[in-house]
């Protein structure tokens, strides 16, 4: 029998196990979660032979190191970086075979944030209510990845429908989010509502999986008080008391008590995903469709 | 109604109260388990629902304006019952707001059934409404950094349980050995929107001997 499974060699700052989410359950609080750049999950998956639903890995920043004890294949996308297999350079964006107890060094991003990393069988954690992601916001699915951690691996399907190599979009130089307004524009002056779709912002290091947040002009409301809670969707741009905005990502908390300004046109969500702090970001109204 | 879209594929249906957002939920739900509504989410709040993943928000949008809020659903289903040590830290501060004692606190909470109007906060956290508006209670002034698992908490004018430990705000008055959540069980969350509630008084928990 083969030992389908990868060891940790060096887990990076923050390693998680992603697929395509949990959605469905937010009426009892569970975040959708799901890799944040989900077309370079996506992409991944199909140049190792993978279905879209199996499970990958998203590093942040500065990659990680994996050691399979069986042969497999690995493709490694999304944020550009250096690739190597015990130390001899491999290509990035296309399927490479990696043989048993050899090391796959995934380099820091060369550009971007998130750096996806599919294996032959996929990631074969248990899931949780359907999904193997790890969720950053409410603890559900895996534990980030440490030093030393065993994943166990799934059976590779044969044969494999993969992909040779594919193209991808480098990560954004100025991130330009298109936004229909509301449902809470009300909430705000009509001044605040055109300095959040004609002022410059950047993105802030206090980013993570639950939110893109941004430096940049404060949003001034104009009326006070509190919101009763309400449910919020993926790319709700959620404004706190301090005024700056915050786009929702993958594991944006289910319901929330701070007006909506706006909402982030969902396929503008993968590339900001990749923006790196200090990104400059434009807010463009768009109408809805 | 009050119908605001949000993004492209989503409606906020913002009601007057939190009952009529409760039966509107319920009317939602019943729609879907029909197969007359294909959306993704149903999430109800304080006085909206959010139905997210539609493929034709607009008509579902004309359709609501329209229509008047359905009447509340008839309280049918089981209740679940929640064993509650009535021992929490806040117990006094809760009985000094409400002008009561704290024995009529326990009476009062024991004696209400509640129903759960929705769920967020963290997976199994229900917001429970059926208490009186005159125990509305304002959330500590300085939130706790850690709230055991179990800790039973009014706040406003909602009852919750922690499923887990976590930071919070809500005054505790009792503590239940009940798993709120537990993702092997089916299903995980012991509470979701519409769900009865009864808390029942044990006795106080017994020292533990050293």
């Amino acid at each position: 029998m083969t030992d389908r499974a990868l060891a940790v060699v060096r887990a990076g700052a923050l390693t998680t196990v992603q697929d395509l989410g949990r959605p469905g359950h937010a009426h009892l609080g569970v975040p959708r979660s799901g890799a944040l750049d989900a077309p370079a999950a996506a992409l991944v998956n199909r140049l190792v032979g993978d279905p879209p639903e199996a499970a990958v890995l998203e590093t942040t920043l500065d990659g990680c190191a994996l050691r399979p004890r069986s042969a497999v294949t690995v493709a490694v996308g999304g944020a550009p970086c250096r690739v190597t297999v015990d130390g001899r350079p491999v290509p990035w964006g296309a399927p490479v075979d990696v043989p048993a107890g050899a090391l796959l060094n995934v380099g820091a991003a060369d550009s971007g944030v998130r750096t996806y990393v599919a294996v032959s069988g996929g990631i074969l954690v248990e899931p949780v209510l359907g999904s193997r992601s790890t969720d950053l916001l409410s603890g559900l699915g895996p534990p980030p990845l440490t030093d030393g951690a065993v994943l166990p691996l799934g059976r590779p399907r044969e044969p494999h429908a993969r992909v040779d190599v594919a193209p991808q979009p480098a990560p954004p130089a100025e991130l330009v989010l298109r936004v229909t307004p509301g449902p809470r524009d009300d909430w705000f002056t009509p001044e605040a509502v055109r300095t959040f779709t004609s002022r410059p912002y950047r993105v802030s290091p206090a980013s993570n999986r639950i939110g893109l947040r941004m430096d940049g002009p404060a949003l001034q409301r104009a009326r006070p008080g509190e919101l009763p809670s309400e449910g919020m969707v993926l790319g709700a741009v959620q404004v706190p008391p301090d005024g700056r905005p915050v786009v929702f990502l993958a594991d944006h908390p289910t319901t929330g008590g701070y007006p909506v300004i706006g909402v982030v046109r969902a396929a503008d969500l993968p590339a900001a995903a990749q923006a790196v702090p200090g990104t400059p970001v434009r807010f463009v109204a768009v109408r809805r469709r | 109604m009050n119908v605001l879209p949000v993004g492209d594929d989503a409606l906020l249906v913002e009601v007057s109260s939190g009952d009529e957002a409760q039966a509107l939920h319920a009317e939602l739900v019943r729609r879907r388990a029909e197969g007359a509504l294909t959306v993704r989410e149903i999430v109800p709040a304080a006085r909206t629902v959010l139905l997210d993943g539609l493929a034709d928000p607009a008509r579902l949008a004309s359709e609501l304006t329209a229509a008047e809020v359905p009447p509340a659903p008839p309280r049918t289903g089981d209740v679940v019952e929640i064993p509650v040590r009535y021992d929490g830290p806040d117990l006094a501060d809760v009985a000094a707001h409400w002008g009561v004692a704290q024995e009529e606190v326990v009476r009062v909470h024991a004696g209400t059934e509640f129903r759960v109007a929705f769920c967020g906060f963290a997976p199994g956290f229900g917001y429970l409404t059926g208490l009186p508006a005159r125990y509305d209670v304002p959330r500590r002034a300085t939130p706790r950094t850690a709230v055991p698992a179990g800790s039973v908490a009014l706040a406003g004018p909602y009852t919750g349980v922690y499923p887990r430990s976590s930071p919070g705000g809500w005054q505790l008055i009792g503590t239940t050995d009940t798993v709120l959540w537990d993702h092997t069980r089916v299903p995980a969350a012991l509470l979701s929107p519409g769900t009865r509630v009864r808390f029942v008084p044990v006795g106080p928990a017994r020292p533990v001997e050293a």
